[in-house]
């Protein structure tokens, strides 16, 4: 891998004009490679970093663009101490991904005071670009309160206004929970109960039975990785959704739902920014990533760090220089983005990306034509209304303007 | 109706059926622990990992041989304990005569190398594995809907248990076994193959940790981190029912089993960290856990 | 139960009873005057943050050691305290604004009495069950930390301030924090130095080397194990306050079994029962974490071999390799 990555980078250099005078651009892409979210972000994103650098053409427009990765193994102490030394050492400019929220939050505290720029699209915490925010911060693909409004409001639109919770026992579990709660009852829905389970959890069908005497219609499972592939298998072992009831997923990617297979995940609901087969642009870039990933289809949040080195170097490109991560930030938040995956929208003054999210049902195996084919979009859900507003999201920056 | 504590009775029947369910794994499980405990003197770290394996096999055998649910209950197991037969004979029979804590330290190294093998060729986010059609579908019981696959996994699970403890309670080999592990120089003496006991000893326990992964397969998410954090449970369930006695591990499995399952009703949050103050409770009490000897 | 078999498998050479020859106490001096050297000398080639983290770990490991080597006794549940130190001390900078040297201060007293309590516990056992008590003591932290609101949850506890030290020094820039924890270190591993060549550490192992004997000899085995319990505790928390100011974050990892796992790890890489061997351990291993890195998922697995291969051929550690070549305890 690192002699792919030297490789790489040195064909780089070698094709880059040299008639120009050329800003050299290092990106680290920091993320899980070995742990729970190694497959929504790890290698993939770093493959997806690399395709942005070659669809933006740095070289030809006088940006001279290094790649380099490593694992965080979502330990908080081991991604702050990697960002200090990448910004301190290495030269690093901006870093990219960052799922896992205690990393992500270590990480753009270190950003902010390197002042370097941090484009993170696997973190779900939404205090990224709330109380925590910082004008070197840009939060790109999704956060836990846009997957909240998304599939809460919708379900209950949908008839499903009696909800019971699965909640994974930690503050993220927690913040799911309160925030889907809150559009549920906005939207005049009821909440009737709620567990609180251990993390993680293997087995769920305690949890289940207790969620199927609740009688809610829908089943909220406030957790994510391994416990809700757990949850919605043995949720499919218990007959819940053929009992009336509908299970509603809070944080799920496409590599969860690929493998637990349809024939498990039937009728699952949830919100997501991107999917491969949404439009022609995203399945061209799809195929071309899964040519080079293995087979497989990229998450949202690789499609999220596709998007954000493809605008990160638009800004860096403006200016001409990477060095103040400030400066680079808020380029791209002057700039509208515009690319094939999330098409076109706009970076708010707190750093959180807006773009459209999509609520999508898991499809039946009778309808799904392959492996890769999974969802069927139900609704989309403007940008304006999905993210939480600026004005509730209590980040100094924008208190001070 | 009858409520206790605010919960319907029927729904506690229910609850603990489920405790009785999960209590199937953790008895398979720190029976294998035990029995290798026992007899080798060595506290196997790599159990998760073999429980893991034993569902990868599972996996692989369908994906890669067409061989289902049924064949996989018998072929794993034997594939992984032969695996377990070679690490017995080039690595942990090199530890014999120390103590306990290097026993756990390469079992714990060899468990990370396999786990971190598994996610290389695999990744993390699992692999599909469906229930066999023959137990699909469920009872209606009078306080719950039981799927036929959780039934069959506390049936299974209790015959392997006692079948396990008759063998090494009422054969010849089990007699060999005991005596061995009370005094293995003087079994040696008497013409019994003591190492060939030992080995078998470990390749049976890894087996009965890769049968327990089978049976998890088409219920829980296989993933290569599925054994990462049961086995400190299960070692908790040994060391409360008494480091290597069998009898004690498979009650003390069923038990914790239950008592869990009411912890998840009635407190849920703290469902997996009970088993752990029931053990300092049960070895402030009982030194050498409840159906262990004082040494 | 084999724990004292284990001691002496584990440190063959300091067990050997025979008061320490003025010859290794001269090759001690010198060696500490080595580490006082490269203490000096290393931030001015390697990353100084990355040293920090590697002091910390090097002080957690050495307390660690304090208590299996000397002590005979084998704690599964160190994380707890090193863990719980790194709480209050980041929460006493953060909301309570003090200043670092308190927060560090709060932490350790907060080691001190968690390893009072649960030392108190755990004694009463020996072998695999005070392992085992330990573990399950450390679990229940664990929960208690994921539970309790002021530890943030998985968040964990970020940004806390480096602050000013004893309200002057500005601890912000890395160079002067580097200094801070530096000293810290030193005196840590001073004062191990100091416990273990006093009448107390000798008496400390006989006892590890045979209980009976030295209860036999009128001494309260007992108080002695729960004192070295406890130092050890107090030291492990020391070494996680200082981290905590150092990433300005406090963390479920710090408190996670493998966290227990990580510490046993360095000491067995170092050398068990050897006084200088867990530092060596600290910096292999956690080099390995840090430049291992963008090797991805095979940190796990390198981790995994490095464990076998110290079981395998290296019972006695770097440092205990060296000592035995040396002939001289280290």
């Amino acid at each position: 891998m690192l002699t792919r990555l030297l490789l790489a980078t040195a064909l780089c250099a070698l094709t880059a004009g040299a008639a120009l005078a050329e800003t050299p651009v290092k990106i680290g892409v920091l993320n899980d490679r070995s742990g729970v979210y190694a497959d929504l972000s790890g290698e993939g994103s770093v493959v997806a970093a690399r395709m942005a650098v070659e669809d933006f053409k740095a070289a030809d427009k006088g940006l001279k663009v290094e790649i380099v990765s490593a694992d965080h193994q979502n330990k908080p102490d081991v991604g702050a101490s990697l960002a200090r030394q990448w910004y301190d050492r290495d030269g690093v400019d901006a870093i990219f991904d960052v799922p896992t929220s205690s990393v992500a939050l270590a990480v753009a505290q270190v950003s902010r005071e390197k002042n370097k720029a941090l484009i993170d699209s696997g973190g779900g915490t939404a205090d990224l670009t709330g109380s925590q925010c910082a004008p070197t911060t840009v939060h790109w693909t999704y956060d836990t309160v846009a997957l909240a409004n998304g599939t809460g409001s919708a379900m209950v639109k949908r008839g499903g206004d009696t909800w019971f919770f699965l909640t994974a026992d930690y503050a993220f579990g927690q913040a799911l929970q309160r925030d889907t709660t809150g559009v549920v009852t906005k939207n005049g829905g009821k909440v009737v109960g709620s567990v609180k389970t251990p993390f993680p959890t293997s087995d769920f069908s305690s949890f289940l039975l207790q969620a199927q005497a609740s009688k809610a219609k829908v089943i909220g499972l406030a957790n994510a990785g391994g416990d809700t592939i757990n949850a919605i298998k043995q949720a499919a072992e218990f007959g819940i959704t053929e009992g009336g009831q509908a299970l509603a997923g809070l944080l799920i990617f496409s590599s969860d739902v690929h493998a637990l297979t349809p024939k498990v995940a039937q009728g699952l609901v949830f919100t997501e920014p991107f999917y491969w087969d949404l439009n022609d642009g995203t399945r061209a870039f799809s195929d071309r990533f899964a040519k080079l990933s293995g087979g497989k289809k990229p998450t949202a949040v690789q499609a999220g760090v596709y998007a954000g080195v493809l605008h990160y170097l638009k800004a860096v490109e403006a200016l001409k220089s990477a060095k103040d991560g400030t400066q680079v930030v808020t380029k791209m938040k002057e700039i509208p983005t515009d690319d094939p995956l999330f098409g076109k929208g706009t970076i708010r003054a707190d750093g959180r990306k807006i773009h459209d999210m999509y609520l999508f049902e898991v499809k039946k195996p009778s309808e799904s034509k392959g492996p890769w084919d999974l969802y069927k979009t139900l609704a989309t859900i403007p940008g304006n209304e999905a993210f939480r507003p600026m004005s509730e999201g209590n980040c100094p920056l924008v208190a001070k303007n | 109706m009858i409520t206790i504590l605010g919960v319907p009775m029927q729904a506690l029947f229910g609850q603990l059926l489920l405790g009785l369910i999960n209590g199937s794994f953790y008895a398979i499980l720190s029976l294998g622990l035990a029995i290798i405990f026992g007899l080798l003197n060595i506290i196997n770290f790599t159990h998760g990992a073999q429980y893991m394996m034993g569902a990868f096999v599972a996996w692989m055998l369908l994906n890669y041989a067409g061989l289902g649910y049924w064949w996989a209950l018998i072929l794993a197991p034997v594939i992984v304990g032969i695996f377990g037969v070679i690490l017995e004979r080039l690595l942990i029979a090199r530890l014999y005569k120390l103590d306990h804590l290097y026993g756990l330290l390469l079992t714990f190294g060899l468990a990370l190398i396999i786990q971190g093998l598994f996610r290389n060729e695999y990744g993390v986010s699992g692999l599909p594995y469906a229930i066999p059609t023959e137990l699909s579908g469920g009872q209606r019981l009078p306080f719950m809907f039981l799927p036929n696959y959780r039934g069959w996994v506390v049936v299974a699970s209790l015959v392997v248990c006692i079948a396990t403890w008759l063998v090494i309670e009422k054969t010849k080999l089990g007699a060999y076994l005991r005596a061995a592990t009370e005094n293995p120089t003087l079994v040696q003496a008497f013409g019994v193959n003591v190492p060939l006991l030992l080995t078998l000893t470990y390749g049976f326990g890894v087996a009965l940790a890769a049968f327990a992964g089978v049976l998890a397969a088409p219920v829980y998410s296989v993933n290569p981190n599925m054994g990462a954090d049961i086995i400190i449970v299960v070692f908790a369930v040994v060391v409360i029912g008494g480091m290597g006695s069998i009898l004690g591990s498979i009650v003390t499995g069923f038990t914790l089993g239950l008592i869990e399952g009411l912890t998840k009703v009635f407190y849920p949050e703290a469902s997996s960290t009970v088993i752990f103050v029931i053990m300092v409770l049960v070895l402030l009490v009982k030194p050498a856990g409840l159906f262990g000897r004082t040494a | 139960m084999a724990h004292s078999a284990a001691a002496a498998d584990a440190a063959p050479i300091a067990t050997t009873g025979l008061p320490e020859s003025r010859d290794a106490r001269a090759l001690h001096f010198r060696v500490f005057i080595g580490i006082a050297v490269m203490l000096v000398v290393l931030p001015f080639i390697l990353y100084p943050v990355f040293l920090m983290k590697v002091l910390c770990f090097a002080l957690f490991a050495l307390a660690f050691n304090l208590l299996l080597g000397y002590g005979g006794l084998l704690s599964f549940g160190h994380a707890a305290y090193f863990g719980m130190a790194s709480y209050l001390a980041a929460y006493a900078a953060k909301t309570w604004g003090v200043t670092p040297e308190i927060a560090i201060l709060i932490g350790t007293i907060t080691a001190a009495l968690l390893g009072l309590v649960f030392g108190a516990l755990a004694i009463r056992r020996q072998g695999i069950y005070f392992s085992m008590i330990t573990l399950a003591l450390a679990q229940m932290v664990f929960f208690f930390s994921l539970q309790a609101k002021f530890t943030g949850g998985e968040d964990g506890i970020q940004a806390v301030p480096r602050g000013h030290l004893f309200g002057v020094i500005s601890l912000a820039d890395d160079r002067v924090l580097y200094v801070l924890v530096a000293l810290i270190f030193f005196a840590g591993l001073a004062l191990i130095y100091r416990i273990i060549h006093s009448p107390f550490g000798q008496v400390l192992k006989a006892i590890r080397d045979n209980e009976p004997r030295a209860i036999s000899l009128g001494y309260r085995a007992n108080q002695y194990k729960l004192a070295v319990f406890v130092l050890s505790a107090t030291l492990a928390g020391l070494a996680g306050s200082t981290k905590a100011i150092v990433f300005q974050l406090a963390s479920l990892t710090d408190v996670h079994w493998s966290m227990s796992g990580e510490v046993v790890l360095m000491t067995l890489v170092g050398g068990m029962g050897t006084v200088f061997g867990p530092i060596l351990g600290a910096f292999v291993i956690i080099a390995m974490e840090n430049y291992l890195a963008q090797f991805g998922a095979w940190v796990t697995i390198i981790q995994g071999v490095v464990f076998v291969v110290c079981v395998l051929l290296f019972r006695e550690g770097i440092v205990g390799l060296f000592a035995r070549l040396l002939k001289k305890p280290l």
